[in-house]
């Protein structure tokens, strides 16, 4: 992220007021992370270019709201994450995502292994507040492995650069202005025209249940799931073992 | 593949060799032959230019001026903004459907004509007006709406519709238009008459870094509306490591309400093109893009014109004015209907033939920017500020305004005042000066740099002055009388960012489709006091987090208006009965839930059989 390419130095800033110590060219988010602080986020996915789209990791800088993900740390600068503030307008982001698609957890696939849900439990969201905007989006299964699911897409573009990036296949894009943006495939109109492959990459960085592989239905029983007994981001707070044991209560 | 289709889009990309970069060039020269571009034109493209498909697509989908489906060989696209729609967009709107018998979106089954809306295109002095094809044609009627369709049909050429041309350079063969520059007032800076190869001679008597500080003496600062210091983007722009280095004058005025550039452009071009020149000399620059808003295409001919006679004269190529090594050159890039290209870093997406998405700020422009290379983005005015504080010396340009704005502004006022129209005036002026000047006689509020600026109260606020510090603003000013319902004018700018968010960010994305819908509510007199308090809380939001200037601004005609005029809203909302949701409309949800049975409740039979 830094312009400067230089041998990485010590930078050291606070968040909420702790003293954090840094490599020069981390993001706010990376630093964080480092010594065990997790900032919530949706499009940013560790390995991916800094995307900066969802806004669910606003932090402030020196006061001035901004994304952790593409923020690098500078000597001296104070971050804010988890003012009441900073909880209200996530929280907010999230909602806007819930309303904005059609995301029924109790049908998806996805449920309890879902970023979005697993965000909105841990911000304690019940039911949102905003008014559900209904869209009508269509449903892609036309390839033999794999569906999108265009109601549940959150526009986080991580399917985008992980095709791009890592896959090197350009699979995905994005489309149209506004409102009326949305998930377009490469070459051609329906996922069958494009290379992607079920083990490509691209489709496990869906944080949502908007990519989904065939015939996988509840491999991972309800209860087991990545974040049923854990909240999300407990990884990094504090190491701990994800997997849940046989037996455990569901 | 059509083979007419396969030649037009062989033949446009070659003409751009084929250059992914210039995908906006491309989209539009295939939309201009064949009328669209639909998926065989997008194939097409895609295969010339080795770029992806999908992001061809990309490009046709986010500009307004493209089309996937089959358009009219004329377009007529309506002025709608607030300006026009209180000065008779309707009525000429019904004129046009009824003359060419079609609705709004629709295009005549002779495939002739399409009529469509836009946003406005800087035509708010003279409105009503609309752009057909690139000609504007202003001050429209519901009988001169008629007389343009039916002479369309008889000679379907939009240039010939141009009886009477307007003062000034648009009379120029190149221009030739109806729109009038309407200069009301001309100040000491803009339009004084230019002394042509002075300014750069001066500067090119100076170092680099001399320019630089006399920029900084003069403490010129950008005039798009965020008013950064100049001299420093320059020498940020200097300091960058990269060979090669641009400087883009950003003449894509979108703001509704704006439309200095314009005459600018129209009247003294040169003073621009200098200014361009002498900042890449100061920033080590060779090339230089300026970046016109599609709206202006009718003085895309003028403008090249206006370079090529640069060129002959030695003022821009190879060895500018005799200096060794000094070589510039500028090329101009045209938008396609997309407001937030304003936003420098959308701007510079454009121009590398992307969406117009903002870019990811640091790095910033002026360390990378276009191309990754560093990038100089400075407003038409500001590029003429340059040319003068070359000419006659910083200080004499610091000599007027105040000491935080130095200079003076050029002001775009419209609305209901006596003489609309373009005002230089100096920096710091109160708002009730230029208020007396365009005989605003009863302004009930003034709207300060379009809808991402602020309304003010009449006569609480006309103390107020223009400049950074209090009213800063790229120079819109939108007078609004009694008669007017501020709501109508805060709803027509909901209208705008909805259908201007580029759609990247979540909070803007979503939020202003909220926002207006709330609005929406509350105009319709189901609002209740809480909703108030929702607005305000969404709106902070909104501006806190959201990615680029475009979304940070869009809450403003909503938390502006919900501050100074309050009383406008309470008046229409009230709690709801039982404390049940005015909003929330019992017949019709019951309607919907007949829609869906197939037959009328339980409930309504009792009721209708009683």
């Amino acid at each position: 992220m830094s312009e400067v390419i230089l041998p990485t130095s010590e930078v050291i800033f606070t968040l909420d007021g702790v003293t954090v110590t840094a490599q020069s060219g981390q993001t706010v988010m990376e630093a964080a992370e480092a010594v065990g602080i997790y900032i919530p986020r949706l499009c940013h996915k560790e390995g991916l270019e800094p995307y900066g789209s969802c806004r669910v990791c606003t932090v402030t800088v020196n006061g001035r709201p901004a994304s952790a993900c593409t923020t690098p740390v500078a000597d001296g600068i104070a971050v804010e994450s988890e003012s009441d503030q900073i909880r209200a307008w996530r929280r907010t982001v999230i909602e806007m995502l819930f309303v904005e698609g059609n995301h029924f957890c109790m049908f998806c696939e996805k449920s309890g292994n879902c970023e979005l849900q697993a965000l909105g439990y841990r911000m304690g969201i019940v039911a949102p507040r905003l008014p559900y905007l209904w869209p009508k989006r269509p449903v892609d299964a036309s390839h033999p492995d794999v569906l999108i699911d265009h109601n549940r897409c959150i526009l986080c573009a991580r399917c985008v650069r992980t095709s791009r990036d890592v896959d090197g296949k350009q699979a995905f894009a994005f489309v149209g202005r506004g409102s009326r943006r949305h998930l377009a495939v490469n070459p051609g109109s329906r996922l069958c025209d494009t290379k992607l492959d079920v083990t490509d990459a691209a489709v496990d960085a869906c944080p949502v249940g908007a990519i989904l592989r065939k015939r996988r239905g509840f491999e991972t029983p309800i209860g087991r799931r990545l974040y049923d007994h854990v909240p999300i981001g407990t990884g990094v707070e504090q190491p701990v073992e994800l997997t849940i044991r046989e037996g455990s209560p569901s | 593949m059509c083979e007419a289709l396969g030649r037009a889009v062989r033949e446009v990309c070659g003409a751009l060799d084929n250059d992914p970069t210039r995908m906006v060039d491309i989209v539009r020269g295939v939309q201009q032959k064949m009328g669209c571009v639909n998926e065989e034109a997008i194939d097409a493209i895609a295969h010339w230019t080795g770029a992806q498909r999908v992001e061809v697509a990309s490009v046709v989908d986010f500009y307004s001026f493209f089309s996937r489906e089959k358009q009219g060989k004329v377009v007529i696209r309506l002025c709608d903004d607030i300006i026009d729609r209180f000065s008779g967009f309707a009525a000429v709107r019904e004129a046009f459907e009824s003359e060419l018998g079609i609705t709004l979106g629709q295009t005549t089954p002779d495939g002739l004509i399409t009529l469509d809306r836009t946003p406005c295109i800087g035509m708010c002095d003279q409105a009503p007006a609309a752009l057909i094809n690139d000609v504007p044609v202003t001050h429209l009627s519901t009988d001169k709406a008629r007389r343009i369709v039916r002479e369309l049909r008889t000679h379907g050429d939009p240039k010939k519709l141009v009886k009477r041309v307007g003062d000034g350079n648009n009379a120029h063969p190149l221009i030739h238009s109806m729109v009038e520059n309407n200069v009301r007032l001309e100040g000491p800076v803009i339009f004084t008459p230019e002394r042509r190869g002075e300014a750069i001679t001066k500067a090119l008597a100076m170092t680099p870094a001399e320019v630089i500080r006399a920029i900084k003496t003069s403490r010129l600062r950008g005039r798009g509306g965020a008013g950064f210091p100049v001299g420093m983007k320059w020498e940020f722009a200097r300091a960058a490591r990269g060979e090669r280095k641009l400087i883009f004058c950003n003449a894509d005025e979108g703001e509704p309400g704006t439309f200095k550039d314009r005459v600018i452009l129209t009247e003294r071009a040169d003073r621009v093109f200098a200014g361009m020149t002498i900042a890449a000399y100061a920033v080590g620059a060779r090339e230089g893009i300026m970046y016109l808003r599609g709206e202006y295409a009718y003085l895309l001919a003028f403008l090249e014109a206006v370079l090529e006679r640069r060129r002959k004269d030695g003022l821009l190529g190879h060895n500018i004015m005799g200096r060794h090594g000094f070589d510039f050159d500028v090329r101009i890039q045209l938008g396609a209907g997309s407001y937030v290209c304003g936003e420098e870093t959308s701007l510079l997406s454009s121009c590398e033939g992307r969406p117009g998405e903002p870019k990811t700020r640091p790095p910033f422009p002026v360390q990378k920017g276009y191309l990754g290379c560093p990038s100089v983005v400075n407003n038409v005015e500001t590029l003429a500020c340059v040319t003068k504080i070359l000419e006659e010396g910083a200080a004499s340009f610091a000599a007027y305004g105040t000491q935080a704005s130095s200079g003076t502004k050029l002001l775009s006022i419209s609305g209901d005042c006596m003489r609309p129209g373009i005002y230089e005036v100096p920096m710091g002026i109160a708002l009730r000066e230029v208020l007396d000047l365009c005989g605003a006689d009863e302004p009930s509020a003034v709207q300060i740099g379009g809808p991402s600026g602020r309304m003010v109260v009449a006569p609480d606020d006309f103390d107020r002055t223009i400049c950074f510090d209090d009213l800063a603003t790229g120079g819109a000013v939108m007078v609004f009388g009694p008669e007017r319902d501020l709501l109508d004018v805060v709803a027509a700018f909901m209208d705008f960012f909805v259908e201007e968010s580029c759609g990247y960010c979540t909070p803007c994305r979503v939020g202003n489709v909220l926002l207006r819908e709330r609005l929406e509510v509350i105009r319709q007199g189901r609002g209740e006091p809480s909703d108030l308090k929702y607005l305000e809380e969404l709106g902070a939001m909104i501006k806190a987090t959201s990615r680029c200037g475009l979304g940070q601004m869009s809450p403003n005609p909503i938390t502006t208006t919900l501050k100074s005029f309050r009383s406008i809203y309470e008046a229409r909302v009230s709690p709801g009965a039982h404390g049940f949701r005015r909003s929330f409309d019992l017949e019709e949800a019951v309607a919907q839930a007949e829609r869906i049975a197939g037959h009328e409740s339980v409930h309504r039979q009792e009721v209708t059989h009683e």
